[in-house]
């Protein structure tokens, strides 16, 4: 009885740390190796706050990063509206066509970025719309709102619908309903589906890098091109900023809500 | 306060009809019992008069006032829930503030009308605790106090004792009904359970397939079920079916009963007798007075249940019901050879 369990635990751990490993090693690697003066990756480190001030004066790479934040949060704020909003719309009412728009939901995820990039380039082009950053935020709105909408349906599957009625019962309005009873429930839910929003946008290269002017893009866009014309440490500086920012994110986050469970 | 009337109510679910022309005056300050089994119509009818379903033929006035038009918010009731439905995000005093808060009632009035309520549902002290902290009986009191905070016109209640064990329900039972006494608001109860209707009620409606079988006092219903239906549904009845003949049936192996009441002649109709009303005889026994109906049976089998007894008793193949007060006297054997006696007055005869 002992023996068993005990083993596999061994391996259990042995797994984890694992995962753990190549999962965080790379990371740990870059970050070490944005605070070494040497761009060659020479051992050993030579301490050096160097690509910091490096990247201070790179506005490209600054703007870039700018973009990308103020893309991703706008992406957010949108998509996590509506999404939200789509959501209590398919969980409160019945309307012809629910179930084809609730199946088609699903495919956009499952479809390549580089088809979807391709795909509103294009139809970007006929109808208009053209390239920018204008562009690029329609585009990651509408990648992004599946994931909101899902993410949110799931936790509104446990949400009982006499929460609602007992509250218009007692005289609420509608939006009272939703501020008070509904939103307070669906919130881990929310707060999850914004995530998602927000990392689908941030980490987004393929839709970018199709629907970007030369001039004006965003940070993965400017770091593949960056790369391109040959590396430069100051990648790894802005890398480990963006690492530290989304990581507190993260942790705050998890911190405050248990996701899928209660707060 | 406020009388709540259902006139000529129809509710169609696709070709199925969910209620079929239902009226039913709920008297104001009255507790009223709407009794069915499942898919009688009653939580439909229940969930028209507070505005989550509408009619579709028919109309609902609450305090005279015709409702068609005014969603559930507007329409100034409360409700408990079969499961409650207390907000989970809220502590117990949120809960049943909220209906007042919604309205933008001031603070300290919200405070002390909350506090009145909690008083009236005996739950002192509990009002920062959360919904999942309490235990059943103390949730039903929360959802009580929720709905009744508002001074609502009318109070619903869609079989909020179900969710409870049976030694909880029973004090819940006089307890809602003290609470309901106290504050005099009309009440409409919906449950399957006949005795919790009975002891509840002031007025019972009985539905059935969406119909209104019978409706009236519960002493009065129990006393003169109209139907098969309504006698075996609201309460207990030994059921006997023959041809009739003025106020008697002649059974199928020739026995005459006598009803209290006449039948249209010539048909073929049936009467009802509660088991209680029968007696049990030896059959070396005296023989009873006049007035009196009786039948040659076996005793299958004898339940005891402390306080009573009941004998299941075979009949020409019929099972029979029959309770006996445990006075002490020594039961009947199962297998023995009995007559069951009880008074023309007590066979009710069935349309």
């Amino acid at each position: 009885m002992r023996l068993f369990p005990r083993f596999l635990n061994g391996a259990g751990q042995l797994y984890v740390g694992l995962v753990l490993a190549f999962l965080y090693l790379p990371i740990f690697i870059m970050v070490l190796m944005s605070f070494n003066a040497s761009p060659f990756y020479q051992l050993p480190i030579d301490w050096s706050a160097g690509w910091y001030t490096a990247l201070a004066g790179n506005s490209q790479l600054i703007a870039a990063t700018w973009n990308s934040v103020t893309i991703a949060l706008t992406t957010t704020a949108i998509a996590t509206l509506l999404g939200t909003a789509a959501s209590l719309a398919l969980y409160r009412y019945r309307f012809r066509g629910k179930k084809l728009l609730q199946a088609l939901l699903f495919p956009p995820i499952a479809i390549p970025w580089l088809i979807t990039g391709t795909a509103m380039l294009i139809f970007f082009f006929a109808v208009g719309i053209g390239r920018g950053l204008h562009a690029i935020l329609l585009g990651h709105v509408a990648l992004a709102l599946p994931y909101v909408i899902v993410v949110v349906s799931a936790r509104l599957q446990t949400f009982a619908p006499e929460l609602e009625e007992a509250a218009r019962s007692l005289g609420a309005s509608q939006w009272q309903v939703t501020r008070r009873v509904t939103l307070p429930w669906i919130a881990p839910g929310v707060i999850a589906g914004a995530l998602f929003a927000f990392a689908v946008s941030f980490d987004q290269f393929v839709v970018s890098y199709f629907l970007s002017t030369p001039g004006q893009t965003t940070l993965p866009v400017e770091i593949y091109a960056a790369i391109r014309k040959g590396f430069t440490p100051e990648i790894n500086a802005v890398s480990t900023i963006i690492i530290v920012l989304s990581m507190t994110l993260m942790l705050l986050t998890a911190r405050y809500f248990r996701f899928g469970g209660e707060k | 306060m406020a009388e709540v009337t259902v006139h000529g109510v129809s509710r169609f679910f696709g070709s199925h009809a969910a209620l079929q022309d239902v009226s039913i005056d709920f008297p104001d300050g009255g507790f009223y019992g709407l009794l069915g089994p499942s898919g009688s119509g009653k939580t439909t009818l229940l969930r028209m008069i507070a505005g989550f379903d509408f009619p579709d033929a028919g109309a609902i006035a609450i305090g005279g006032e015709d409702v068609a038009a005014l969603p559930v918010q507007r329409r100034r009731i409360g409700m408990v829930f079969q499961n409650y439905a207390l907000f989970p995000n809220m502590s117990v005093f949120d809960n049943i503030a909220f209906g007042l808060s919604v309205r933008g009632v001031a603070r300290k009035e919200t405070r002390d009308r909350v506090e009145k309520a909690v008083d009236l549902v005996q739950l002192s002290g509990l009002g920062a605790r959360r919904p999942h902290q309490l235990s059943g009986g103390q949730r039903q009191r929360v959802a009580l106090a929720r709905a009744i905070v508002t001074r609502p016109q009318v109070l619903l209640l869609d079989e909020p004792l179900s969710a409870l064990d049976k030694s909880l329900r029973v004090g819940m039972q006089i307890e809602l009904k003290r609470i309901q006494r106290e504050v005099g608001i009309t009440t409409i109860f919906v449950t399957h359970d006949q005795e919790e209707a009975l002891t509840m009620s002031d007025r019972i409606g009985i539905l059935r397939d969406g119909r209104l079988e019978q409706e009236g006092p519960p002493a009065e219903i129990y006393d003169n079920p109209a139907s098969e239906f309504a006698a075996t549904f609201l309460g207990d009845a030994n059921i006997f079916r023959g041809t009739v003949d003025g106020n008697t049936i002649h059974l199928a192996d020739g026995t005459c009963l006598h009803c209290r009441e006449a039948l249209p002649p010539g048909t073929r109709a049936a009467c009802a007798v509660r088991p209680e009303r029968i007696m049990i005889r030896s059959t070396a026994g005296p023989v009873e007075a006049a007035a009196m109906n009786s039948l040659p049976a076996r005793i299958t089998k004898r339940i005891f249940a402390g306080n009573s007894i009941t004998y299941l008793l075979n009949w020409q193949g019929e099972t029979l019901k029959a309770f006996a007060q445990n006075t002490g006297t020594t039961p009947f054997d199962e297998g023995a050879a009995v007559t069951l006696h009880w008074a023309v007055e007590s066979t009710i005869p069935l349309s």
